[in-house]
């Protein structure tokens, strides 16, 4: 009976894509559910329980922060830093004006050298960033995209010189370019050279760095700007689709290229709809790979992913909440399955991280793996009435946005025609006035806020002196370099670059006589021209 | 007079970071608020920032930037904006600007500081009340 005295709290309870839960999900709620064509076993098809049939209990997840700062010294130190406390993985962050292949001291990157992450120019700075590092044992993801060639090429010449072969390299490139015209905003050329440039790093990839994951598709940034759980599942996977047609366009054989991509989603505050869509991208994925593209080896159709937990949640109003969000978040992607995991640090919302809170990040991830007991056993959440309702759910949203999105031409028209931009702004907007109203409570935002602040967090601040040593020791590399070998290696990748010829050979001769990534990226848009965004909102 | 016709604001990114969230929302929520927003896209240098405000002749110019070179680029928008005889535009910020940072701003002329967690609501009574002309 319903009574006066269990009146729910609200009229309708929605989770952040707005679907509406009901009080209890039973039987009925998965009735048509059949257990080997929607689950499997971990490690086989559809893989939504998981992409191994082992998991956790082989292998724990990597633990892989994201970090850079300052100078390639700053972050090579960082990294050591990190690697002493038990990473298993580096991530390395560029500053902006590297992704958008600025020379430190141009004029565009006023104010910016060093400050969202490190400042690599040339092969001299990559050299000084794994120093003391060998990358014969250690897995590294770049954050690379307009210019992730240069950066796999520059990778690859270090790894060179510490006397480990291309084909023994394990690491990621983001390389994930229609992401940026939807989201995070970092392109550099329009969308079909950008696209042909993906292309040739898979190519070259699967003939010389074989262990090399060629591109991190990605929804950590369609979210972060505002997108909702279904929007991220259903724009990544697109994007995912978009450049499986590209390599396949370009005459390559789908088994060949589609086992080395690779996902990277955000672990946000809702967490059954978080759980429930990692599990609903691994069975779309797998079903599209096999059904559509016709892969035949299992690995094509495996989701692989990397997460991080959701950077846009973190409030700068008493700071140390975050530390509560970030495990709650990290649980949900654990729980979804995630290959690796990076944790914000509470005072992100604020400035870069300190080391003091890049340490209780990771101790994060170290108590959810060694202490909760939550790896213990694979996909713990299967055959929850709910979650397996939401993850059937989640796969049919997205599937509606296929379908407008095939509608619309495609991926790139649909950017064209600001598609992805407007639905991800009016779903920021949306998710805004829901805060402002009180619908969508913040923790001491608009819900027990009070007026302290709580104690007061040590940020870490780059100073102008990164500047300066940056732009000097470009100034020094470039008086000793030898300047006739640049010019020509130039040449010969605008000359790719004008032809069909796969652009990566070139960019890895013309990094190995340290040409810059300015310098680089610079001849290719000579060719290939630049990007205009539409400023819609 | 201003309150004879809509506010007109100007929302610029300036810098290099891509973070276009918070400043595509304000000018959803100014725009609904019945302003008048120009928004200018992604990284303007200062001058072409400045540029636009000589253009649009706006009420409001809101800046926002989250990648830290606001001390760099900031001094160099209000140098401009002296310059070009430009003192009735209320120029605020947005983002993520250290706390300690805000005093230096100020002095420039820089007025409302509004970074994650402000209320729209709040932003729009500010500009109403902060009008220069």
């Amino acid at each position: 009976m319903e009574g006066k005295d269990n009146a729910e709290r609200r009229k309708a309870f929605k989770n952040l894509s707005g679907i509406e839960i009901k009080r209890l999900y039973d039987a009925n709620d998965v009735k048509d559910g059949k257990y080997e064509r929607d689950l499997g076993q971990p490690g086989e098809y559809p893989f939504t329980r998981g992409v191994y049939p082992t998991m956790y209990r082989t292998r724990l997840w990597t633990m892989r922060q994201f970090a850079g700062l300052g100078t390639a010294e700053d972050t090579n130190k960082r990294f050591k830093y990190l690697i002493e406390n038990g990473q298993t993985g580096l991530s390395v962050a560029f500053h902006l004006p590297t992704l958008y292949g600025w020379e430190s001291g141009h004029e565009m990157t006023v104010g910016e050298i060093g400050k969202e992450g490190v400042a690599i120019d040339t092969l001299a700075d990559m050299e000084t960033l794994f120093s003391g590092i060998d990358l014969g044992k250690i897995s590294t993801s770049m954050t690379i995209n307009g210019p992730a060639s240069i950066l796999l090429a520059m990778y690859v010449a270090v790894g060179e010189k510490q006397g480990v072969a291309a084909d023994k390299l394990t690491g990621t490139i983001q390389n994930d370019i229609l992401k940026e015209y939807i989201a995070q905003k970092s392109w550099i050329f329009p969308p079909e050279p950008s696209m042909r440039l993906i292309v040739d790093t898979i190519e070259f990839c699967t003939k010389k760095v074989p262990k090399w994951n060629t591109i991190s598709i990605s929804g950590y940034h369609i979210r972060e700007a505002g997108s909702t759980a279904v929007q991220e599942l259903a724009f990544t996977l697109a994007d995912g689709f978009a450049y499986v047609e590209a390599a396949m366009k370009r005459g390559m054989d789908v088994d060949t290229f589609a086992p080395r991509l690779s996902f990277f989603f955000n672990a946000h505050n809702d967490f059954f709809e978080e759980i429930a869509k990692y599990r609903a991208a691994r069975r779309i994925w797998a079903r599209r790979m096999k059904e559509r593209y016709k892969a035949k080896n299992p690995e094509s159709m495996r989701l692989r992913f990397h997460t991080q937990t959701a950077g846009v949640s973190l409030q700068a109003q008493e700071p140390e909440n975050n530390i509560i969000r970030v495990t709650l978040q990290a649980l949900a992607a654990v729980l979804g399955g995630t290959q690796s995991l990076h944790t914000n640090s509470f005072d992100e919302a604020l400035a870069l991280p300190s080391e003091h809170a890049v340490k209780i990040a990771l101790r994060t991830q170290q108590i959810i793996a060694h202490e909760s007991g939550v790896a213990n056993t694979i996909d713990p959440l299967g055959g929850s009435y709910y979650v397996e309702w939401l993850t059937n759910k989640m796969e049919e949203e997205a599937e509606k946005y296929f379908n407008k999105i095939d509608e619309l031409g495609g991926v790139i028209p649909a950017i064209k025609k600001n598609f992805f931009q407007m639905e991800i702004a009016r779903s920021a907007y949306e998710y805004q006035k829901q805060v402002e109203s009180g619908d969508q409570s913040v923790v001491a935002v608009n819900f027990q806020k009070t007026s302290s602040c709580g104690p007061k967090v040590e940020l870490l601040k780059i100073g102008p002196e990164v500047a300066e040593k940056q732009i000097a020791k470009l100034a020094r590399v470039k008086a000793t370099r030898d300047d006739k070998a640049v010019s020509a290696a130039l040449d010969k990748v605008r000359a790719a670059a004008k032809g069909t010829d796969n652009l990566v050979y070139p960019i890895l001769d013309a990094v190995k006589v340290y040409a810059s990534v300015g310098e680089i990226i610079g001849a290719l848009k000579e060719v290939f021209g630049v990007h205009k965004e539409d400023a819609v909102f | 007079m201003v309150q004879d016709r809509k506010i007109r604001v100007i929302v610029a990114k300036p810098g290099l970071d891509g973070h276009d969230r918070g400043a595509k929302v304000l000018a959803r929520a100014l725009r609904d608020a019945g302003m008048e927003v120009i928004y200018t896209g992604l990284h303007q240098t200062p001058a072409q920032i400045v540029e636009t405000v000589v253009q649009e002749d706006p009420d409001v110019l809101c800046m926002s930037i989250l990648s830290g070179a606001h001390n760099e680029l900031f001094p160099r928008v209000m140098q401009a904006m002296k310059e070009r005889g430009i003192d009735d535009v209320l120029v605020m910020a947005g983002g993520v600007i250290p706390d300690d940072d805000v005093p230096g701003l100020k002095k420039l002329g820089i007025e409302g500081f509004y970074g994650p967690g402000s209320k729209l609501q709040d932003i729009i009574d500010y500009i109403k009340a902060h009008l220069k002309r």
